[in-house]
């Protein structure tokens, strides 16, 4: 079920639907626990935790020291031991102070141990650009974790999507990884008040279209609708797919629609060299070279930190013009 | 209780490392049956070591090895006082910890051959051998990669506790060298165990090196037990060439973590017998002859072997029979090993994801 799917009731912004989804999955299942930097006391620096630390006391919601390495591990050990933990790093930027627990202990215990480990650990971190706080705080690294097998990342974009993917997280007996998007914190969408999932490995299908078929993620799903309606009046109909699964990606339903829009163009916000798009333009030219008219294109940041100030930052992230300029340029009409 | 609101309370007082190597003297008195435990464990360990050395330098196992042989009181006289229920995270010098913690050789030399019968069905090897039912969460080939997993796993232990209403928790035990000390996960683990008072003991098997590395050059201080308080936690030194002084340091520290007390950091001052790697090592020269002769005069097999026979415990022909049987354990293991299965290369995939009916 997508957003647009859902029953039309209640909404939610993106930072209430990260909330209701932690509670919610500390609701259902008592060996849960969340633990993080001020995730108790503060609810988090983005407010995305505010009362759970009343809703399930300190033995369950808890401060951790700013600690990034000692709380994957927490996960790593808890989670091999019959905990299903919850941990958040606050900034995806921080994952460098933990990569080692992530790639070498997290991702990897359960292969290396003839699977006799099970890793049932959702990690929870906010990315992105678009608030000004410059090259540290700011990126946008999901490619990382998509390298790395034993890992799941989902890049939910929309309310709706993002609870969904905390549950389905949390309910997995794999690491997964959701990337939230901070600047979409403010976003209303609506969300059915009751828990539910979101298939794992299947994209949405934002918007149907027979010409070109725009692949995003992340918050760059706005942009890339956005830029549709722009072509619209152009008479250019986008196909618009959201993976929202990273990892495991939905080649299907890339390859499917590319075979019939016979162009593709592949949006992020991370930096374009070896970014996900990357691989993606690489399975649609594996997978429907014979389908297409024209070389995949991509839009994506420029190989640069992510800068501070604001004129700077505003160049740097793509926008709905620099995806409508692209499509253009692929179908020959600019 | 673990979280914020109660971070503060009963931090321990900080010991200095010759109090708490005092105040761990007082009498704990090993039982024959203890003695008779350590001495199997050490032995064992030996043998596994020297056959599974040999093993790897006539090219029969694949890979490198790191082995265990000079520091067996160290794993012995810790896991002693533990049961299955315990956990330890091991190092890449991890045969030693798995053999204490009742490995079966069969499945380890197996699993060193990269056989589908081994303890990770031939995924692992020498350094990823695990054996999670028995709560040992692996060796691991990242130096200090341990001491944050065994913090999550006495987080569980205290968290289980509570919820099953038990005041006595399971014990998280990481072993890690001299060298692991100077990594910023041994930091961060130490910390968070010590704000969050969990049933963890930290054991430093300080054998002088970290790899080629004398201490000396490497860290500023001679006992690695000094830094426990910086993280408001006993630290304690015991001589780990001796089986008995590891018992009753580990006994301490241990007894005191189950019950709620928090962690401890126990250090142990150990030696390893040969290179970093296998038997005969890589042929650097930097460990003088003369050091070696001095630590292998020590040597805790011998010298535990000796007071047993003085204290009437044991008699020469019994300890032989010990050596005997070890030895035909392991003759029969390495056979089990090299007439074991290879894995099938169709199942190269199998095990990245545990499988849901979701995915």
């Amino acid at each position: 079920m997508t957003a647009a799917e859902a029953p039309a009731g209640r909404q939610l912004v993106y930072t209430l639907a990260i909330t209701e989804g932690v509670r919610q999955a500390l609701q259902e299942e008592p060996l849960a626990f969340m633990a993080g930097e001020d995730v108790a006391g503060a609810g988090s620096v983005f407010g995305i935790y505010r009362g759970l630390l009343d809703e399930f006391g300190p033995d369950r919601v808890i401060d951790t020291p700013i600690s990034e390495s000692g709380i994957i591990g927490l996960a790593v050990g808890a989670g091999a031991t019959g905990l299903k933990p919850i941990v958040d790093i606050m900034f995806m930027d921080f994952i460098g102070e933990c990569m080692d627990e992530i790639v070498n202990q997290l991702a990897k215990m359960r292969y290396m141990f003839g699977g006799k480990a099970t890793l049932p650990v959702t990690v929870l971190t906010m990315s992105g650009a678009g608030m000004n706080l410059a090259a540290q705080h700011s990126q946008s690294l999901e490619a990382w974790l998509c390298h790395t097998p034993g890992l799941k990342v989902v890049m939910p974009a929309t309310a709706y999507d993002v609870k969904g993917a905390i549950i389905t997280a949390a309910r997995e007996p794999n690491p997964v990884f959701v990337v939230m998007c901070k600047g979409l914190m403010a976003l209303p969408g609506e969300v059915p008040e009751e828990p539910y999932t979101l298939p794992i490995g299947k994209a949405n299908v934002l918007r149907e279209g027979d010409n070109l078929t725009v692949v995003a993620h992340g918050r760059m799903i706005h942009e890339a609708t956005k830029a549709a309606d722009i072509l619209e009046g152009e008479g250019i109909s986008v196909e618009v797919i959201d993976p929202l699964w990273l990892q495991p990606l939905d080649t299907d339903t890339i390859i499917n629609s590319v075979s019939k829009t016979h162009n593709a163009l592949v949006v992020h916000e991370a930096v374009r060299f070896g970014g996900v798009g990357a691989e993606i333009a690489a399975q649609i030219a594996e997978l429907a070279f014979d389908y297409l008219d024209a070389p995949v294109g991509r839009v994506a940041a420029p190989f640069s930190p992510v800068p501070f100030s604001p004129v700077l930052e505003q160049t740097y992230v793509p926008n709905a013009e620099h995806i409508a300029a692209e499509a253009r340029r692929i179908l020959g009409t600019g | 209780m673990l979280g914020r609101s109660d971070a503060r309370d009963g931090v321990p007082i900080p010991l200095c490392a010759e109090d708490a190597v005092a105040n761990s003297s007082q009498a704990m008195e090993p039982s024959e049956e203890v003695l008779k435990d350590l001495h199997l464990r050490m032995v064992r360990i030996r043998h596994f070591e020297e056959e599974a050395g040999k093993l790897m330098e006539q090219g029969k196992s694949p890979g490198a090895l790191h082995l265990y042989i000079g520091e067996e009181a160290v794993a012995s006289g810790v896991m002693v006082h533990l049961s299955d229920q315990d956990q330890i995270t091991s190092t890449h010098r991890g045969h030693g910890h798995l053999v204490a913690k009742g490995g079966e050789f069969k499945k380890m030399y197996a699993e060193l051959y990269g056989r589908e019968t081994g303890y990770n069905k031939g995924r692992g090897g020498s350094m990823h051998i695990s054996n999670v039912d028995a709560g040992m969460l692996g060796a691991n080939g990242i130096v200090a990669a341990g001491p944050p997993i065994a913090v999550g796993a006495a987080f569980s232990n205290k968290y289980l506790a509570r919820m099953e209403g038990r005041d006595s928790m399971n014990v998280a035990v990481p072993f890690f060298g001299d060298g692991a000390t100077n990594e910023g996960a041994f930091h961060e683990a130490a910390n968070m165990a010590a704000i969050w008072k969990l049933p963890v003991v930290f054991v430093c098997e300080n054998n002088g090196y970290g790899e080629f590395t004398p201490q000396a050059e490497h860290q500023a201080i001679s006992d690695v037990a000094d830094r426990a308080a910086g993280y408001g936690m006993p630290g304690v030194i015991c001589d780990g060439m001796d089986a008995i002084a590891v018992w009753e340091a580990a006994g301490e520290a241990i007894e005191r973590a189950r019950s709620g007390g928090g962690p401890t950091l126990v250090e142990c001052k150990t030696y390893r017998f040969v290179d970093h790697v296998g038997l005969r090592g890589i042929g650097l020269h930097y460990r003088t002859d003369e050091e070696l002769e001095e630590w292998r005069a020590r040597d805790p097999i011998p010298q535990h072997e000796q007071r047993m026979v003085e204290m009437g415990v044991m008699t020469a022909e019994e300890i032989q029979a010990v050596h005997d049987a070890v030895m035909a354990d392991i003759t029969e293991s390495i056979e089990f090993a090299e007439n074991s299965p290879l894995p099938d290369p169709a199942n190269l995939l199998n095990d990245v994801y545990t499988p849901t009916a979701a995915s």
